[in-house]
């Protein structure tokens, strides 16, 4: 019966949510087609010393672009500017723009704002060329909103592809290019939250100094002064003997898989799924629970040697893992 | 030298409410539906009963059940440790208050909303952090996210597996006899569906090499037994059902579902205890069982536990297994109820109900002329068993 309640929740939210989206979209839609602003025009006219700049800059060396003789022998008869420097032409300098007011393109804006939509990335930029231009055109450019998506999803967020063209045209009023330029306005994806810590240990009196060694990178095993016994997980009394005086060893760090798990489900925000988990025979002859390291679970096998390296884990919690042997 | 238990004390009755995974009220109300029907299953009025016994994480005190259903003063009260390994324990205690006269009718139960309320199979990572023994058990196994029992007891499976060349499909042959018994059994959750060994094998990975279908349900529900004197349960309502033997057990080098320590982890040396105690005290062996309910809050362990009472060989559970011999109408059809897996994870209390109904004739799945009954509790913990048998 719960369930089906939840069920029912989930997708009555679904469906208000696309219904939203639709008439969002229908109202986007409302925007494409109008031309943004009056016709910009070229601060200067087409000229040579911008082509050699560009040419130089970009190391090309078609004799077209500046060689008179060169240009006058092809089948353009005089010297071109390189196609792809058509915006160049009508781009303003580095001073701002005066605010261009409440137009289109703000109105839009501020829709696509409304719903979160607030980052903005260009994605691609198309030209096409009707002809040349050569020294001495004086270009102008009108810019329309070409397209604007449904709601996609992309590795940046959530968002709507807005298409504009710049349409170039010379002093007869001639167009001579044009231009796609695609931009995703998106809410950006949530940051994941950060992984909370593993699950602490809880320490006492008889493991608080194997968990604080760790801390330091090492790893220890407990050793019993009355017969020499190695024993883990800690605890104060030795079975074998009954002595409670105890040092420990540092391990060695080699051992092999003495059985393992492949975690599946719950799954624990602390940890990365599926999730393999060893129980590991240290060569001293005493056992441990680890995870491995760089292992896949088809790595895992029964008897497959391992080293053990310590690893801090959070600020309070460093562990040994196991790092499956060649 | 073995226990003096046997039959020295009988159950006499036994209730429960339906198994769901939403009782709807609170575990209380669960425990003294339980403990009232128990009562009149019994033919006995409250003020009859004397004695409560209960295991760990039972949320419901024994007084407070008292106080609701109008039972009097307690002359015994107990509480097992260790869960589910405790489910036959409690009938252990009740069977040595009721042999020594400390009380002369004990009610056992068990009430919870395991599956609408606090889930065992959610894990252990947000229990308090004491610094107690009974919290660091978890110290060496948590941090590395083995933190459920799926994955304590998918440990020892895989090395089981290993050792004996058992396979994820013989687990699943424990699984398909469970669902099939709990098919014909109305009061089972899975009434109705059994599965077959391919969607055993297509369920998925809880935690590989343990599929959903091998591990049990989780759910709500309550079931009470009440244990008096064979002589006192003669002048009852139902038939007697003997205790012919009760033991507990916990093994050397015993861990709370996390032993990864012995050399063999692939025992259940806990499980052994208590099967040499049951068989040297009551003198029976595994060829006197016409059926038993052996506990089965994970697959593998069905095997592991055929082995320790000595049905087989150790090993060879997977092949004991095979060709339908564990279902009805096999050598040794197990968990007649559906088991925990078909029926309902009701802490092995509902076992221990299906036991009294073979005794007693009256189970869904009946077993033609059962004389004994083996009925084991949680494995992988202290654990406990017994033997039922008819009154002779
Ligand atoms: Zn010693």
């Amino acid at each position: 019966m719960a369930i089906t309640r939840e069920g029912m929740t989930v997708s009555q939210t679904q469906q208000e949510t696309d219904a939203d989206k639709k008439a969002f979209y229908e109202q986007l839609q409302g925007f494409v087609g109008l031309q943004i602003g009056p016709p910009q025009p070229a601060p200067d006219e087409v000229n040579i010393p911008m082509i050699r700049h560009l040419v130089e800059a970009v190391g090309d060396e078609n004799p077209i672009y500046l060689d008179e003789a060169a240009a006058k022998a092809s089948r353009h008869g005089e010297v071109v500017a390189p196609p792809t420097m058509l915006q160049a032409w009508v781009m303003h300098g580095i001073t701002p723009r005066s605010n261009e007011g409440d137009g289109p393109y703000e109105q839009m804006n501020r829709l696509l704002f409304s719903k979160g939509f607030t980052s903005v990335v260009a994605t691609n930029c198309e030209q096409v060329y009707d002809r040349y231009v050569k020294p001495g055109d004086r270009l102008s450019m009108t810019t329309t909103i070409d397209s604007i998506s449904e709601e996609k999803t992309t590795g940046l967020g959530t968002g709507h592809f807005v298409t504009t063209r710049q349409d170039y045209w010379d002093a007869d009023g001639n167009r001579v290019g044009s231009m796609l330029f695609r931009i995703i306005r998106f809410r950006p994806a949530a940051k994941s939250k950060p992984k909370p810590p593993r699950p602490a240990p809880a320490t006492t009196h008889d493991n608080s100094w194997w968990f604080d060694a760790l801390k330091d990178g090492t790893l220890l095993i407990q050793r019993c002064k009355g017969c020499g016994e190695l024993r883990n997980p800690p605890h104060p009394m030795c079975a074998s003997c009954r002595s409670m005086e105890w040092d420990s060893i540092e391990a060695k760090g080699t051992g092999s898989i003495h059985s393992y798990v492949v975690t599946h489900y719950p799954v624990v925000p602390s940890f990365d799924y599926p999730l393999p988990i060893l129980l590991v025979d240290l060569d001293e002859g005493v056992r441990m629970v680890m995870n491995p390291i760089d292992a896949t679970p088809e790595d895992l096998q029964i008897g497959r040697k391992v080293t053990i390296e310590v690893h801090k884990c959070d600020p309070d919690l460093s562990l040994p893992f196991a790092r499956l042997a060649k | 030298m073995s226990n003096k238990l046997g039959r020295t004390a009988a159950i006499c009755g036994i209730g429960a409410t339906e198994f769901s995974k939403d009782s709807g009220r609170s575990e209380m109300k669960l425990a003294v539906e339980a403990v009232s029907a128990a009562i009149d299953d019994a033919g006995l009025t409250p003020s009859d009963v004397d004695g409560m016994v209960t295991y760990s994480t039972d949320n419901n005190p024994d007084v407070e059940i008292a106080r609701n259903v109008g039972i009097g003063g307690l002359r015994h009260f107990s509480r097992v440790h260790y869960g589910g390994g405790a489910a036959c324990g409690t009938i252990a205690l009740a069977t040595m208050a009721v042999a020594t006269g400390a009380a002369d009718v004990v009610v056992c139960y068990r009430a919870f909303n395991e599956r609408s309320g606090r889930r065992f199979g959610a894990g252990v990572q947000d229990l308090p952090n004491a610094a107690t023994a009974e919290r660091a058990q978890f110290s060496y196994t948590s941090s590395q996210g083995l933190l459920t029992p799926a994955s304590w007891v998918a440990m020892v499976a895989r090395r089981y597996m290993h050792l004996y060349g058992a396979t994820s499909e013989d687990f699943g042959r424990v699984a398909v006899a469970m669902r099939k018994h709990a098919a014909t059994n109305p009061a089972a959750w899975f009434y109705n569906q059994p599965i077959t060994l391919e969607e055993h094998q297509q369920s998925r990975w809880i935690v590989d090499p343990l599929h959903l279908f091998d591990c049990c349900q989780e759910s709500d529900g309550a079931q009470a037994i009440i244990v008096t004197t064979p002589e006192r349960a003669r002048d009852l309502k139902q038939k007697p059902v003997m205790i012919d033997a009760v033991a507990q057990g916990a093994g050397k080098d015993q861990w709370t579902m996390t032993s990864f320590y012995r050399d063999d982890i692939a025992q259940l040396p806990e499980m052994k205890i208590v099967a040499d105690e049951l068989w040297s005290s009551s003198g029976l062996t595994p060829a006197d069982i016409q059926t038993a309910v052996l506990y089965d809050h994970f697959s593998p362990y069905v095997l592991m536990q055929l082995e320790e009472f000595g049905f087989c060989k150790r090993g060879e559970a997977k092949d004991f297994i095979k060709n339908g011999n564990i279902e009805l109408g096999g050598d040794l059809p197990l968990n007649t109820h559906g088991g925990q897996l078909g029926e309902a994870y009701i802490h092995g209390m509902n076992g221990i109900a299906e036991g009294v109904r073979q005794v007693r004739g009256t189970s869904v799945n009946q077993i033609p002329r059962v004389e004994h009954v083996l009925v084991s509790a949680g494995t992988g913990v202290p654990t406990s068993g017994l033997i039922l048998g008819v009154d002779r």
